[in-house]
């Protein structure tokens, strides 16, 4: 709360004391921001329908992301040999830069909704795999000599016990990944810039307008979104897990 | 060689409640020779304790009975349907609470979910823990935590119990009294019980028999018969005999100390 009272301090001391008032165009005083971004009826009703855009594309990714995700997890943490098999190839999509495939994608997918949700899988992919595999294999070695000596089934293992010493692990992979998805849906937007408008488009919008006071309305959204995944995200996960894991309890 | 299954209908009859090494060796794949030679065994109502060394041995001698690692050598006797056996750490499920980590061998048994929770309640009463059965693990003392595992075991009601040095990690007082309380469980519930551990007069005063192992490789040195009858009363360990006996487990241990 402090740190926000400094900030718009510190972003009305720029506007009205470092800038003159021919370059204050550069930075738009708070209070304008809101009143032209958040508060004119066309701005907002743009803005709502660009988030709810993102949001959509963003979800649609995360949710196809997490199945596979989950399933390229629980087969690696069948047997080594898949994990070495496998593992690699998730390395080299996380190492690609995404500028270096939206090319790909509009030549393979063209620029709908669903080259936005590609973007958004391969972005947001890695950390649900790493996370969930990482805590699949977290169950220690005590806890598996339980199941092994009352002949537990593969299956009975994993549910009742790989899957719930997981779930710690995928909620911070989760939270991770969600955000990076509400990224790829902007970028993706950004790039293609076609179609149904998310807050990428709206961005390059106003950029190219050279509307002040709409562009950072935009940029507040898109972290917004950013930051409203990443604390539903720790919710959820303080939910599920919080009242046994050591480490997630007694934090918000 | 391993029984195979016997159907726990009446374990007073059956062979269920002994165990028997044969000539026991275990040779790692790293070269090291854990065990040489182990032959003992312990009848329906014994309660056998092993003391020995830090790394002499004690726990691989439990996982080769339980099954979970195959010896090099020899072979055991032991019928291993509804084994006990309870490790040096409790190893719960944090993400289970006391009832849910109490049901979970008999869930894994796959009996219904009416029995085993009067399965659990029964055992959670035995072993004091009434009134936490809604807490997780993180919540619980390391005593607490022994009680809950141990009560995890007794749900199978086993004819054969092993203990891997249960109450190493507790204070002396908590471990003194979760001494006479297994001792008690051994009477009430009468398995055959073999169990490892460090501490002498642990060992002294809950056995029928006590065995001294020697490290490297482990092999048994030393058999002392515990002449006294159950159930004992804590101010056994007050009792002259009583430290007698413990000096002369100690000084034969002393023995082999390396
Ligand atoms: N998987 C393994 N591979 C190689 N050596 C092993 C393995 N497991 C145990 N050992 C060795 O076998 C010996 C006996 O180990 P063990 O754990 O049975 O000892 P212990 O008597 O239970 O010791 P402690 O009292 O500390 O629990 C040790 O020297 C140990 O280093
Ligand atoms: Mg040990």
């Amino acid at each position: 709360m402090v740190v926000l009272v400094v900030l718009v301090g510190g972003w009305y001391y720029v506007t009205y004391g470092v800038l003159t008032e021919t370059r204050r165009f550069l930075l738009r005083p708070v209070h304008k921001v809101i009143e032209v971004g958040f508060l004119d009826g066309g701005n907002r009703t743009d803005a709502l329908e660009a988030l709810w855009s993102s949001t959509r594309v963003a979800f649609i990714g995360l949710v196809i992301a997490i199945c596979i995700g989950f399933s390229l997890a629980i087969l690696m943490s069948q047997a080594k040999f898949f994990e070495r098999a496998i593992f690699p190839y998730v390395v080299v999509v996380q190492a690609m830069p995404i500028l270096a495939i939206v090319p790909l994608i509009v030549f393979w997918f063209g620029t709908g909704q669903q080259a936005r949700v590609i973007v958004c899988v391969i972005i947001s992919l890695f950390p649900l795999v790493a996370n969930t595999l990482h805590g699949l294999q977290s169950a220690e070695q005590g806890m598996h000599d339980l199941f092994t000596l009352h002949h537990a089934s593969r299956s009975v293992r994993l549910r009742k016990l790989m899957f719930p010493a997981a779930l710690p692990f995928i909620f911070t992979g989760l939270r991770i990944s969600a955000g990076l998805s509400v990224i790829g849906a902007i970028v993706g937007d950004f790039f293609f810039a076609r179609g149904d408008i998310g807050i990428g488009q709206l961005l390059r919008r106003h950029a190219n307008q050279l509307n002040g006071e709409e562009l950072l309305a935009a940029v507040i959204l898109s972290s917004g979104l950013g930051v409203t995944v990443f604390l539903v995200f720790g919710v959820i996960r303080d939910r599920a897990v919080g009242r046994w894991h050591e480490a997630t309890s007694g934090r918000s | 060689m391993y029984r195979g299954k016997s159907l726990p209908t009446d374990p007073v009859e059956t062979h269920s409640g002994s165990l028997a090494f044969e000539a026991i060796g275990m040779t790692f794949p790293d070269g090291t020779e854990a065990l040489r030679e182990i032959s003992f065994s312990l009848g329906k109502s014994e309660f056998v304790t092993v003391v020995g060394p830090s790394g002499c041995g004690k726990s691989t001698l439990l996982r080769i009975a339980s099954g979970l690692l195959e010896p090099t050598a020899g072979s055991v006797d032991i019928d291993r349907e509804r084994l006990g056996y309870v490790f040096q750490d409790a190893t719960l499920l944090p993400w289970r609470t006391v009832q849910g980590n109490v049901e979970l061998f008999a869930e894994l048994h796959g009996i219904p979910p009416d029995e085993r929770r009067l399965l659990a309640r029964e055992t959670i009463d035995l072993v004091g823990l009434q009134g936490f059965e809604g807490h997780y693990p993180k919540s619980l003392s390391g005593g607490m935590r022994m009680r809950c595992s141990l009560a995890r075991s007794l749900t199978l009601k086993p004819p054969v119990f092993l203990f891997d040095e249960p109450f190493g990690a507790v204070d002396e007082i908590t471990r003194e009294h979760l001494n006479d309380e297994t001792q008690q469980l051994f009477q009430q519930e009468g398995f055959a019980g073999l169990f490892i551990t460090h501490s002498i007069s642990e060992a002294v005063f809950m056995s029928t028999r006590v065995l001294v192992m020697s490290a490297r490789p482990g092999l048994i040195v030393a058999e002392f018969e515990v002449p006294f009858d159950y159930p004992r009363p804590p101010e056994l360990r007050f009792d002259p005999a009583f430290a007698e006996l413990c000096g002369q487990v100690s000084h034969e241990l002393r023995g082999y100390h390396s």
